[in-house]
């Protein structure tokens, strides 16, 4: 039976960082799975993703949240990040888990989406599919507070799925 | 490569039926748990799957999205809400099936954790639904238990706890 599940790295922050980030990503996988538990150094904020450092307006987004008291939805245009949250941010309190699936991530045909789940037991769930309009393959993932600092702790893993 | 996603262990309801789906002596060797259930009540209609960690129902909290087939809304409680099941209520043999990621479990954080849930009905409303969830306990994790207090599992409902290990 071949392994189908793989760690390809993970990085657990020894001291405060504004990003974290996967690089060389091998093509040998099928689809990427990105694990974040993740804790800011004050505050409140959005984890967001860019993709082989690409930070101009090619990312879109619908964004589908719970806030506790009412279900809201938000779309993005021509953004300059992914996000892995919205509500369910993440803040200075506790370390809220995010999961992300990157599917067929290295074809070099099609635009890539990354599905999201966020999640904050004191602001929000969310479900959020992002769209990168590339067609190359992904080969580096960088995470990043969108304007503030991860703490020490906080852990990124990024794992590879193989379809057979 | 070491085995990175393997089965911890698998509970399936015998003929009887069984108040509880419990993990017991989880092992601190991995770094996340993901736990797969598919679950059926013997009463109710789409009535609540509960969960305890450690045994504890206290220090929960969570946020919910959940979708009926005709709305969406949002909520808090009950505090432990981990999805709804299939009841009594609700199209024969139909199962409710739901993932529960909780990531550094055996850590001395507060834990976070991911629920997503399907419950499934021929009528007109069934329920999806996404769950964030913390307990705010900083003991690791070493049992994990679903349940519902006022009623019981049926037979052939299961459930599978997988250890992830991140190298």
């Amino acid at each position: 039976m071949p392994t189908t599940y793989e760690p390809i790295a993970t990085t657990t922050l020894g001291s405060a960082a504004a990003s974290v980030s996967f690089t060389s990503i091998s093509g040998s996988y099928t689809d990427l799975v990105l694990i974040t538990s993740a804790k800011l150094t004050s505050g409140s904020d959005d984890a967001i993703v860019r993709v082989n450092s690409d930070s101009a307006g090619n990312y879109s987004q619908t964004i589908l949240s719970g806030t506790g008291s009412s279900a809201v939805s938000a779309r993005g245009s021509n953004a300059t990040k992914m996000f892995l949250d919205s509500y369910g941010w993440v803040d200075s309190t506790n370390f809220n888990v995010s999961i992300a699936h990157f599917m067929n991530y290295s074809n070099t045909t099609t635009y890539k989406t990354m599905l999201a789940r966020g999640n904050n037991a004191s602001s929000g769930v969310d479900a959020i599919v992002n769209l990168w309009r590339s067609t190359s393959a992904i080969t580096s993932i960088q995470v990043l507070a969108n304007s503030s600092t991860f703490t020490s702790g906080s852990t990124f893993t990024l794992y590879g799925i193989k379809a057979a | 490569m070491a085995t990175t996603y393997e089965a911890i262990a698998t509970v399936t309801v015998g003929s009887g039926g069984a108040a509880n789906i419990e993990f017991t002596s989880i092992p601190a060797t991995y770094t996340d748990l993901l736990l797969m259930h598919s679950t059926r009540q013997n009463a109710g209609n789409a009535p609540s799957l509960l969960i305890k960690f450690n045994s504890s129902t206290s220090n929960f909290s969570s946020r919910y999205l959940i979708g009926s087939g005709s709305t969406a809304s949002s909520g808090t409680s009950p505090a432990n809400y981990a999805g709804n099941s299939d009841g009594s209520s609700n199209t024969a043999s139909t199962f409710a099936n739901g993932s529960i990621y909780i990531p550094n479990y055996a850590g001395s954080n507060y834990k976070s954790y991911s629920v997503d849930d399907v419950q499934e009905n021929n009528a007109t409303e069934a329920y999806a639904t996404l769950i964030a969830g913390l307990w705010s306990n900083t003991a690791a994790i070493t049992s994990i238990t679903l349940y519902n207090a006022s009623n019981s599992f049926v037979q052939y409902s299961t459930a599978t706890l997988y250890g992830i290990k991140n190298s």
